[in-house]
């Protein structure tokens, strides 16, 4: 039993490795291919590996105070954690993480655990433009979290199961298993939730460059923006994981995991670059519309296919 | 001028006073091993500038971000607070004015950080060289590793100045941050001399 527990937070630290560096390179690609559609070249792929260890290798560091401290290290918990519930190769002991049935709520609740714990660090800060992305931050979280959540209602009603591996293993057998097709209403909403979850434009109001220069981490410096930017790397892998996972079939291997996580990133990526950032009410008022209408009639449908 | 034994921060209201940290700035020594080249290695291919645009050469930092220059494909990426960059651009002449300001986000930056200077006016004053209120030499104010020379410099110079600044930070000669905590003392009596109404923090966290 002891030795089990052992193996499984080995397991556990090998796959956090894997999703860092993962992410990281994913961010290097993604930071590519937008140079490439300004018309410039870019920097190298490993670029994100360079900024990291720069800024932590910075020699001076100031607290703002307690909470301040810990907002990184709530945002890095908060990512890790997600990772660690969500299932991330199909069948693979190794790549399994501490996943349980019932683990589909956790990570719901893990997503945002990390951006209230940083809206809490930010705010001690004390500077203004912190302030103003925290507060867009939240507004637009509560905003995309109706779709995503009525996305996630709509397949646990279809599936009869909140275990990720239970809804991979019934999406097995051929893309037409997949959520996509047998449920794309939900797939939509929460695709379209996605979006605003990876902070792409049109939905990047919280870093708005060139508005609020980077929003809540204004103040962060040197480790702490080191942490956060290691966290963004492993929340971002993860959603993608996550989403992977329940509407696109899942992955039965490594390289299964890191095309179709790719191909999904490549959603808000190329919707990124070709639209303007939206103002705050915009964006708020946009997934309160009609990503709202599709979750709430995927729900409606699953309800009436299940007959219940 | 201010020790730990004199009062610190009398520019400021008493309201204020509190806000600011009165610690004198010290010098963290490089470690002198393969891990700080490694390290250095890491900063000269992520320099993040923070760029002080009051002079006319900030028009010639503009092109660099354009896919013309490209100057992200060499690491270099512009950063919007002083917290987070390593490299401090003045962009030209300094007023007195903008002293106050550029000695304020130096200081807000961390340790190590390096200053890139543009233009003829932050060496010898330039066409401003007799003017009531600019100042003729910034390296007087706050340590400079780098001068590009020109009026204005190109974008084509700017980029050699970072190449210069490159190998200047390969070979761990950028230590202009410790340079001005072993000189504090001349740095602010510099300071002094050109700010009359020093109502500002003396030392800025």
């Amino acid at each position: 039993m002891e030795n089990s527990i052992f193996l499984t937070i080995l397991y556990a630290v090998i796959s956090v490795i894997f999703i860092t560096v993962y992410g990281l390179f994913l961010n290097g690609v993604v930071i590519k291919i937008v140079a490439r559609v300004h018309g410039r070249f870019g920097p190298p792929v490993w670029q994100p590996f360079l900024d990291i260890i720069k800024n932590n290798a910075k020699r001076t560091m100031i607290s703002h105070g307690i909470m301040y401290f810990l907002g990184p290290v709530f945002r890095i918990t908060g990512g890790i954690g997600t990772y660690l519930f969500i299932p991330a190769i199909y069948g693979s002991v190794m790549f399994s993480n501490l996943s349980f049935s019932g683990d589909l709520l956790l990570v719901v609740y893990f997503i945002f655990f990390g951006q209230l714990g940083m809206a809490l660090g930010a705010g001690e800060s004390g500077h203004p433009y912190s302030a103003i992305g925290v507060s867009r931050g939240l507004s637009q979280m509560t905003a995309f979290e109706f779709p995503f959540a009525l996305s996630i209602v709509s397949l646990v009603i279809q599936y009869q199961t909140l275990s990720i591996s239970a809804i991979v293993a019934a999406q097995q057998g051929g893309i037409l298993n997949w959520t996509m097709i047998t449920n794309p209403l939900a797939t939509l909403a929460g695709v379209i939730a996605l979006l605003g979850m990876n902070m792409h434009s049109p939905f990047d109001i919280v870093i708005a460059p060139q508005e609020i220069p980077i929003g809540p981490p204004t103040e962060y410096h040197s480790a702490f923006l080191g942490m956060l930017q290691t966290n963004r790397a492993i929340f971002n892998a993860a959603k993608l994981i996550l989403f992977m996972n329940i509407f696109f079939g899942g992955a039965t291997n490594i390289f299964l995991l890191i095309l179709k996580t790719f191909l999904i990133y490549m959603i808000s990526v190329v919707i990124g670059v070709s639209f303007p950032r939206f103002r705050t009410e915009q964006s708020i008022r946009f997934f309160l519309k009609y990503p709202l209408l599709i979750g709430i009639l995927s729900v409606v449908i699953s309800i009436f296919r299940q007959g219940v | 001028m201010e020790n730990n034994n004199k009062p610190v921060n009398l520019g400021l209201s008493a309201a204020d006073r509190e806000l600011f940290c009165e610690a004198l700035p010290v010098v963290r020594k490089p470690l002198q091993n393969f891990i700080e080249k490694f390290l250095n290695w890491a900063r000269a291919n992520s320099l993040w500038i923070l760029g002080f645009g009051t002079g006319c050469g900030a028009i010639e930092l503009r092109p660099l971000m354009t896919s013309r220059y490209d100057m992200y494909r060499y690491g270099i990426a512009p950063r919007p607070t002083p917290r987070q960059s390593s490299v401090f651009i003045i962009g030209g002449y300094a007023s007195v004015k903008t002293l106050k300001r550029i000695v304020r986000s130096y200081e807000q930056m961390q340790n190590p950080k390096f200053v890139i200077a543009l233009g003829s006016c932050t060496i010898n004053g330039g066409m401003y060289w007799d003017s009531y209120n600019t100042i003729n030499r910034i390296d007087a104010y706050i340590p400079v590793d780098i001068y590009i020379a020109g009026c204005m410099p190109r974008p084509e110079a700017i980029i050699a100045g970072f190449g210069k600044l490159k190998e200047l930070i390969l070979a761990g000669k950028g230590e202009g941050a410790n340079k001005y905590a072993d000189n504090f003392e001349w740095y602010k009596a510099n300071q002094r001399k050109i700010i009359k109404d020093w109502n500002m923090p003396d030392y800025n966290w």
